[in-house]
């Protein structure tokens, strides 16, 4: 059966055939875009008029976010911005200390067990003059239950008395980096790093695996995708276990299950020939809907957490330089065997001296075994300077920028982290398409929203959550910066042949929009209104779900 | 959390420092402790074949009640998983990967109850340790995980020369003041330096390895009735030969008993939970010409 979708307009993203007012779709695969009267050829048809008044893009692809998200909503949003959460309300951002308690006081009060966990996410303390949340205000919420906060970095946590004795640390005498101390001698209640943070965030209520998805999760992951247009997403980083597969299997299977979601092996914690042979075997594993076979490989840590890898002069407030996660031997192993057996592989690094890293290795590995389409990419990438990016286009790279960590933390990292040169270049969009990197932009959900319409925005814009625009000559044009939600993210998964634009063959993925975001303006990109997604031919609408 | 803490040995130095050698080396002479190990991972096989009984998944069993576990992607979390074991081992040897920095996982495992650190060692490739040290991208944290030990095992001194040991040690010397050294071939050092427990006899096991035993020398200290722990410890540690490892009793100056225990740079007074004579075993290796 043919269905032709009319539409106020088509943004289609092809560019022999950029706009059109409709699309004729079969068997949840587009037949072609165009007008009424070029479509009627396919054969016989209904005529849905569904998004008459709407604009039709390509359904977005979020190259990097974690399902996470969706698992996360579960606990408590103390976050300084408006968020939405997968059954679409709105929560309004806490503004100072005394809106994150009285919303822990509403959450406290909805429970009955006295001893159970209150945990709070997405803390962000930086907004309150970087005023901390300590245990004692945290005690006023509740002395009886573990109350833990995480912060919007994920670096930070916050957690009340109860917390640290329950984790025997509510002592004197402790000595270490990451567990400041108070007046009287005992902990703040603030913690630092991860290794910090688990053995209390245990008791507040965060599970063992923090990055681990679970079915309800993934479900409400893939709602929140359709509030924001998104068809395609990654799950950049799990363990993958063969429970963990066998659940995302099924979940994503159902035929209202909305989203394609493309999860990434996680590198760490075996060899990398285990690794190798566990993606050969979940290449297998893959289906329409659950996009199986890639590597995720973390070469260092955070800017924010002082734990990147910087080239020289290092970071800018003096810190020592951050951690590798990988040692380039392994990391040198894993490219070479990943193009062997030909492997995808996304690396994460933050610093610059990590990428260069990775550039070494992988110059280094296609001499050993040249691949003329690769593919591998870079993600975050934040730091990364125009000589390297030049390198990048030399050795076949693609690149996924963190274009919201700029609104999120540029003023941070202008200040206090790299200083403002690089704070300047950070996430340098202009610089990877000049040198002919093929770009996508991403959230990093839940470290940011998911939104590629935000992310957009950010790119195109380059504005701090203080207003500034830091690094005019890095914006990019609205043109570029949807094209990067859509087709740029698509190439780096080596989806663009199936999705990321609108025509003849693709996928029926689509994003339905309310407002135009070729009309809107640049610095309006974030507000145009999302009424839903078509995945596969399925409509969803977001106000239904 | 109301046992006695389980010594832990953090166990650092960059890849094919010997850091796997040293663990079979220990399991091999665990002299009946029950020894846990745990490796970040399993790959190609961190323990000699003839020593394992069963594997599952993240867990391996070993001859003597040992067993070595995988901790993958979160250390923290398979040290509380480790503190639920029943019984308990005696000690646990921590294997860091080898980009980890094992100063700052003492400084996370310190924050659990169930643990004390017992030691941090470092191993370090006699043969490959400047380069790495100087190498672009690993330099700083190949110096940083030297800095960290409380005990330096200088490995496979046997693939030098004499004259680039001995510079070697300069170097080191120079690098880490105040570093505390053990030289080792294949990684053969006495467990007594590395195990914990009071009852470890160095020779308990020297009849196989006298060429081992002989380059070091264990003192038993004479003790006053009294003293202040803290003036032992810092007596102790001017010693020469400096002390690899002490560990002891001694009655405090209002009649308590306390356990010492030092392993290179690091000392720990704890109180002692039973009654027993004090005394204190110093071991240390001996003057450089002694060695031969």
């Amino acid at each position: 059966m043919i269905t032709i979708y009319s539409a106020r307009k088509i943004i289609t993203m092809n560019p022999s055939n950029p706009e059109a007012t409709h699309v004729a779709v079969r068997d949840g695969k587009i037949l072609g875009a165009g007008s009424l009267e070029e479509l009627v050829g396919w054969g016989e048809h209904e005529l849905n008029e569904t998004f008459a008044d709407k604009i039709i893009m390509p359904g977005l692809v979020e190259g990097h976010s974690h399902a996470m998200e969706g698992t996360l909503w579960k606990y408590t949003y103390v976050g300084y911005f408006d968020r939405m959460d997968p059954h679409g309300k709105v929560w309004e951002g806490a503004k100072n200390i005394d809106a994150v308690l009285s919303r822990l006081k509403q959450s406290d009060a909805a429970l009955d067990d006295p001893d159970a966990p209150l945990p709070g996410w997405s803390l962000d303390p930086i907004y309150f003059d970087n005023q901390r949340v300590n245990r004692h205000d945290l005690d006023k919420v509740s002395t009886t239950r573990p109350v833990g906060l995480l912060h919007a970095s994920g670096h930070i946590m916050n957690v009340n008395s109860k917390a640290l004795e329950l984790a025997g640390l509510l002592k004197s005498g402790i000595n270490n980096p990451g567990v400041p101390l108070g007046d009287d001698g005992l902990p703040t209640g603030e913690l630092k790093g991860p290794d910090v943070m688990t053995p209390v965030g245990l008791h507040v209520g965060f599970d063992r695996d923090m990055l681990a998805c679970d079915e309800a999760g993934l479900i409400d992951f893939a709602k929140l995708c359709v509030r924001c247009g998104v068809t395609t997403a990654t799950d950049l980083a799990a363990r993958l276990p063969e429970e963990a597969v066998a659940m995302m299997s099924e979940v994503t299977a159902r035929q209202n299950f909305p989203a394609r979601i493309v999860p990434l092996r996680f590198h760490h914690g075996v060899t990398p020939q285990e690794l190798i042979d566990h993606v050969l075997k979940l290449k297998k594993q893959s289906s329409d809907r659950l996009r199986l076979g890639m590597i995720k490989v973390v070469v260092d840590g955070s800017i924010q957490g002082f734990s990147a890898r910087l080239r020289w002069p290092g970071y800018y407030n003096g810190a020592p330089n951050g951690l590798w996660y990988i040692s380039p031997e392994q990391l040198r192993d894993i490219i070479n065997m990943s193009l062997e057996n030909d492997i995808h592989i996304h690396t994460h690094t933050n610093g610059d001296e990590a990428t260069e890293l990775v550039l070494d290795c992988v110059e280094e590995g296609l001499r050993k075994h040249p691949s003329r389409d690769h593919r591998f990419t870079l993600q975050h990438c934040q730091m990364a300077d125009s000589a390297q990016f030049r390198r990048m286009a030399k050795l076949g790279l693609c690149v996924n920028l963190f274009a919201n960590h700029h609104f999120y933390w540029g003023d941070e990292h202008y200040n206090l982290t790299i200083g403002p040169e690089r704070a300047l270049r950070m996430n340098a969009c202009a610089t990877a398409l000049e040198n002919g990197v093929p770009m996508a932009i991403h959230s990093d959900a839940p470290i940011t929203p998911l939104g590629p319409l935000f992310t957009a925005w950010c790119a195109v814009n380059r504005l701090t959550a203080s207003g500034r625009t830091q690094g005019e000559e890095e914006k990019i044009d609205v043109d570029e910066a949807l094209y990067a939600i859509t087709l740029g993210a698509a190439y780096t998964l080596k989806l663009d042949g199936e999705v990321g634009s609108i025509e003849t063959g693709k996928r029926a993925d689509f994003a339905i929009l309310e407002d135009d975001p070729e009309e809107i303006g640049g610095d309006k990109l974030k507000d145009v209104r999302v009424w839903g997604t078509v995945q596969d031919g399925r409509i969803f609408c977001a106000a239904d779900l | 959390m109301n046992a006695t803490p389980t010594p832990v040995t953090i166990l650092g130095g960059y890849l094919g420092a010997g850091k796997t050698t040293l663990v079979n080396h220990l399991l091999r002479n665990a002299n009946g402790k029950r020894l846990a190990i745990l490796v970040n991972e399993f790959g190609a096989l961190p323990i000699d074949a003839d020593l394992i009984e069963a594997q599952e998944d993240d867990i391996i069993s070993l001859s003597g009640g040992c067993v070595c576990c995988s901790y993958g992607n979160d250390l923290i979390m398979a040290m509380v998983d480790m503190s639920k074991m029943n019984p308990r081992p005696d000690h646990i040897i921590l294997e860091a990967s080898g980009v980890a920095l094992p100063g700052a996982i003492a400084g996370s495992l310190s924050l659990l109850n169930d643990y004390r650190i017992d030691g941090i060692v470092v191993l370090a490739d006699a043969e490959t340790v400047r380069e790495r040290a100087s190498d672009k991208y690993m330099a700083d944290t190949v110096q940083r995980q030297l800095a960290d030990a409380d005990l330096i095992v200088l490995n496979k001194t046997d693939l030098v020369s004499v004259e680039d040991l001995s510079a070697l040690k300069d170097w080191l010397h120079d690098l880490v003041p105040d570093c505390r050294l053990v030289e080792s071939q294949q990684a053969r050092v006495p467990p007594a330096i590395i195990l914990d427990g009071l009852e470890t006899e160095l020779d308990g096991h020297a009849a196989d390895k006298p060429h081992q035993i002989d380059r070091f020398e264990t003192v038993q200290l004479d003790l006053p009735d009294r003293i202040d722990p803290k003036t032992l410890i810092e007596q102790i540690l001017v010693r020469d030969p400096p002390p690899l490892r002490a560990k002891g009793f001694c009655r405090t100056l209002s009649g308590e008993l306390a356990t010492i225990q030092i392993t290179g740079k690091r000392w720990e007074i704890g109180k002692a939970v039973r009654e027993v004579v004090p005394g204190v075993v110093v071991i240390s290796a001996k003057e450089p010409g002694a060695l031969e």
